[in-house]
């Protein structure tokens, strides 16, 4: 099943004696929807450009289903990419622009006619392939620059930030159509983006870099619901960190953690632990709970902003000792009129099992995990 | 404001420019010897250029020399275009400055600097040292125009045609020099029609082995007037027109 | 990128213009600059000893004259191309956009054409018994001739003649970059016409002034021939100077030292030009 396609070892490569990339590992699987996430600056789109071949790596290899690609020339790599601004021929029509590849293979005129066909069919432009790009709208110079990469049945697409420069409806609607296209051409995709939200909705796995380093390689909800480190948390979805530390253990199962001196019982982290370890515990803004006032449960706060966002309602808390929480709750159906005045006494809490706990790092300014 | 007054400027300033370019046109048909009256409908001057063989040989000279110097300006600077816009290089802004310079300084200044060049290496002058001169000033035009063409030009697509699987050279020979050939034609056009219209350089850099047009022009309308004058600029101004509009097409034609 | 194109070639192409340039450029203007501290010499035409005496020539009162009233003329001449061209560049930016294609069009027609030609159809129109003479004689405006020809006045006519476009270009590409938001913005916060004038439009048209100055200022002196064909004996420019120094005089020091104060001139004008950029937010070429 989880066959490897394309295997990076020990990928390093530096600009001007500035590390971009330090020793990567990564192995694509065949067929899969893998995305780079991270900053810009992280080093993704030159991981990209490695595997096109535009650049060498300074150390370590690439190798694709068995093949070493490390030094070979990018016209004779089988990947194609897609680029970030299209980087269409302006002077070559939508039809000549998808066939500009085949034609590099020499293929015979008839096949040519057809599979460009075929691949414009596929973007819906049929009836677009006598036009000069500057003749065709952001969102149909990007099919055309699908249609132009796939046309040529690569055994990898590599996307760099194509959805980029396209306004938020279009981009929308672009995402469900790459997604169809990979499961209709059932191509490896490498898709680049430094938008969380569209590598959870798109990709079987996410890769989360930082500085040339892999933070985190996993399914998007485990990227999300269980981040390896802070960087991930922080940088994938929004977190609040609550400062705890361990109370005690509980044997194999269970630890208690003292948080905001209230004493509750999670399931035991993968990593270790010791009795008076400070640590933080990690919850999303849907997983609190916001109480009333004269509850038992949770810590008291009191509301300082409130954001009608449609489907959900969110706020900012602040706790007595300082800490601030965000908060997001759904509309209740049976109270429509449900808000917070500014200023309202509330207290704070959240069902337990739905906490992630991570240890301290060297704070504030938080290094690169180790490993996940 | 009201339009008619900036509009009637506008055309004021148009007839002004253009009305010596009309006489000159008209007097090229006069028949009178004179040059300042109307003497009736006639051809004579243009027939008396074509007698004058000196004149003819230097049209020729002129023609093969703006041809040649177009050429190699063209090259040149396109090859130094795209090294300004490709490479990284030691003293990449001291060559942008020095083709700056050479545009904007004094024709005149350029001109002796290449006399006392010429002189000191023991060139002859005549074509050699004219082409040399003529290269040189029109150069910074050239790798203007181009890297114009070259700034809007996308640095991502050599590396799609190499992605689709074009070598180096297809790659040049597909993508590059299509995208860039309207700014290589604007740029040889204006290096055409500046080398045949420089008086300034080739006054100093000429020499009696290769007697070029606007010199031959400027020893005949130094002195008196000569209506054969009249002729000859008639055809430099359609040649010319005809040139501009063969560039302006070029260029409105490419603009996406 | 770099790496696409082979090392050989990127080679080929530096040592090619490199060397075009120090030999075509580089080193005829350093000749100039050992020219113009040398000692005239028949033969050879400049031999040491080194020797200021050049530059001590130019400021000899008969040149001085010749220099001053180039200037002058020079000035006058890039005067009126900028009170002409101010107006007809700004007038310009105001026609429609198809239009503005077509009269930027005939407005470089004369550029392309031969600059000695359309001086000879001046002349035409100027001399003695040219049609200008003749047209106002038969409106009756004057009774005999006048003298235009070969005076300071022809010389004038006939650089901005030849110069106006070089001003007018750099100012409509001003022009052009003059938001109109700017001149609301301007009115929207009290400003006056008059007052928006002088703090906004001349400010932001300031670089196309120096860029156009810069075309017209320096050519004007070194034109030599239209002083040859329109203004007679008496009114010459430095170019004038400096091509009988070198071509028939042989006095080379002297014309290198004549051609380095025009090349000083216009690194003072680029200088003025790129700060006025500079000012505006633009970074100078």
């Amino acid at each position: 099943m989880n066959q490897t396609l394309l295997s990076l070892r020990s990928l390093s490569k530096q600009f001007d004696g500035k590390s971009i990339l330090d020793s990567l590992d990564l192995d694509i699987y065949d067929g899969e929807f893998l995305t780079l996430l991270g900053p810009s600056g992280c080093g993704k789109t030159t991981l990209l450009r490695l595997m096109a071949g535009f650049e060498h790596p300074d150390a370590g290899s690439i190798t694709l289903a068995g093949q070493d690609l490390t030094h070979t020339a990018p016209e004779h790599r089988p990947l194609n990419t897609v680029f970030q601004n299209y980087a269409l021929f302006p002077h070559m029509t939508v039809f000549d622009n998808v066939a500009y590849g085949l034609k590099m293979e020499k293929r015979p005129k008839e096949e040519i006619r057809q599979r460009v066909e075929e691949a414009l069919a596929m973007v819906q432009l049929e009836d677009f392939a006598g036009r000069k790009p500057h003749q065709l709208s952001g969102g149909q110079q990007q099919r055309v620059a699908i249609a132009r990469a796939v046309v040529k049945r690569p055994k990898v697409l590599l996307l760099d930030e194509p959805l980029s420069a396209l306004d938020y409806k279009l981009r929308r609607t672009m995402q469900v159509e790459l997604k169809r296209l990979q499961r209709e051409l059932g191509i490896t995709f490498v898709f680049v983006t430094h938008d969380q939200e569209e590598a959870l909705s798109m990709s079987d796995r996410v890769v989360v870099l930082k500085d040339g380093l892999i933070q985190q390689l996993g399914t998007p909800r485990e990227v999300y619901e269980r981040p390896a480190n802070l960087f991930t948390a922080r940088f994938v979805g929004e977190t609040n960190f609550f400062p705890g530390h361990v109370d005690r253990a509980n044997g194999d199962e269970t630890i208690t953690v003292d948080v905001f001196g209230l004493k509750r019982t999670f399931r035991k982290p993968d990593f270790p632990v010791s009795e008076g370890q400070p640590l933080h515990v990690l919850l999303r803004p849907e997983d609190i709970r916001v109480l009333a006032p004269d509850d038992a449960d949770g810590v008291p706060g009191k509301v300082v902003e409130r954001n009608y966002k449609g489907s959900t309602l969110d706020s900012v808390i602040h706790l007595a000792d300082g800490t601030e929480v965000l908060a997001s709750e759904f509309f209740d159906e049976d109270d429509p009129a449900f808000d917070y005045r500014l200023g309202e006494p509330v207290r704070v809490s959240w069902v337990d099992g739905w906490e992630w706990l991570l240890p301290q790092e060297g704070e504030p300014e938080q290094e690169a995990a180790t490993d996940a | 404001m009201s339009h008619w007054l900036p509009r009637t400027y506008l055309a004021l300033v148009y007839l002004l420019l253009y009305v010596p370019i009309a006489v000159l046109v008209v007097f090229s048909f006069n028949d009178s010897r004179t040059g300042y009256e109307w003497g009736g409908l006639s051809l004579r001057w243009y027939e008396a250029l074509f007698d004058n063989r000196a004149m003819v040989r230097a049209m020729w000279n002129s023609l093969w020399l703006a041809l040649s110097a177009a050429t190699v300006s063209t090259l040149i600077g396109a090859l130094t275009a795209l090294a300004l816009h490709r490479y990284r290089f030691r003293g990449k802004q001291i060559l942008n400055g020095m083709l700056f310079v050479v545009m904007m300084s004094p024709e005149i200044v350029l001109a002796i600097s290449l006399l006392a060049l010429f002189l000191l290496v023991g060139m002859q002058l005549g074509y050699v040292s004219l082409l040399l001169a003529h290269v040189t000033f029109c150069l910074p035009f050239v790798v203007i125009t181009v890297m114009a063409r070259l700034s809007g030009f996308d640095e991502r697509l050599p590396e799609a045609a190499r992605d689709l699987g074009a070598s180096d050279f297809v790659m040049t020979r597909t993508v590059l020099i299509p995208v860039i050939m309207p700014a290589l034609l604007a740029g040889w056009l204006l290096g055409f029609t500046l080398s045949l219209d420089d008086v300034v350089v080739s006054t100093f850099v000429s020499g009696p082995t290769y007697e070029i047009l606007p010199l031959r022009i400027y020893s005949m309308v130094r002195v008196g007037l000569k209506p054969e004058v009249n002729a000859l600029g008639t055809l430099l101004l359609v040649f010319s027109l005809v040139m501009l509009i063969l560039s302006q097409w070029i260029l409105l034609r490419s603009r996406r | 990128m770099r790496n696409l194109m082979q090392q050989p070639f990127r080679t080929a192409v530096l040592v090619l213009v490199w060397g075009w340039l120090l030999f075509l450029v580089l080193a005829p203007n350093l000749l100039v600059v050992g020219a113009s501290v040398m000692t005239r010499s028949p033969g050879t035409f400049i031999s040491l000893p080194l020797t200021l005496d050049a530059y001590r020539q130019l400021f000899d009162p008969l040149y001085l004259e010749v220099f001053l009233h180039s200037l002058y003329m020079a000035a006058v001449t890039t005067t009126v191309c900028l009170l002409i061209g101010y107006p007809f560049a700004w007038s310009l930016s105001k026609v429609g956009k198809q239009r503005q294609v077509l009269l930027i069009f005939l407005l470089i027609v004369p550029f392309w054409t031969n600059s000695l030609v359309r001086t000879y159809a001046l002349k035409l129109i100027l001399a003695t018994n040219g049609l200008l003479n003749s047209a106002l004689m038969s409106l009756g405006w004057i009774d005999e001739p006048v003298q235009m020809l070969y005076t300071e006045g022809a010389v004038v006519i006939g650089l901005v003649y030849l110069l106006l476009p070089f001003m007018i270009l750099p100012l409509y590409s001003v022009f052009e970059d003059l938001r109109e938001d700017l001149l609301r913005a301007s009115h929207d916060l009290g400003a006056g016409r008059f007052s928006t004038f002088i703090h906004v439009i001349v400010p932001m048209t300031l670089p196309g002034v120096l860029a156009g100055i810069m075309l017209v200022l320096l050519p004007a002196m070194g034109l030599f021939f239209v002083p040859d064909i329109l203004g007679g004996s008496r009114n010459l420019l430095v170019g004038n100077v400096i091509k009988n120094q070198f071509l028939d005089a042989r006095n080379w020091p002297f014309g290198a030292a004549a051609s380095i104060m025009l090349t000083l001139a216009m690194a003072f004008l680029m200088f003025a030009h790129r700060l006025s950029k500079r000012r505006i937010g633009e970074d100078g070429v």
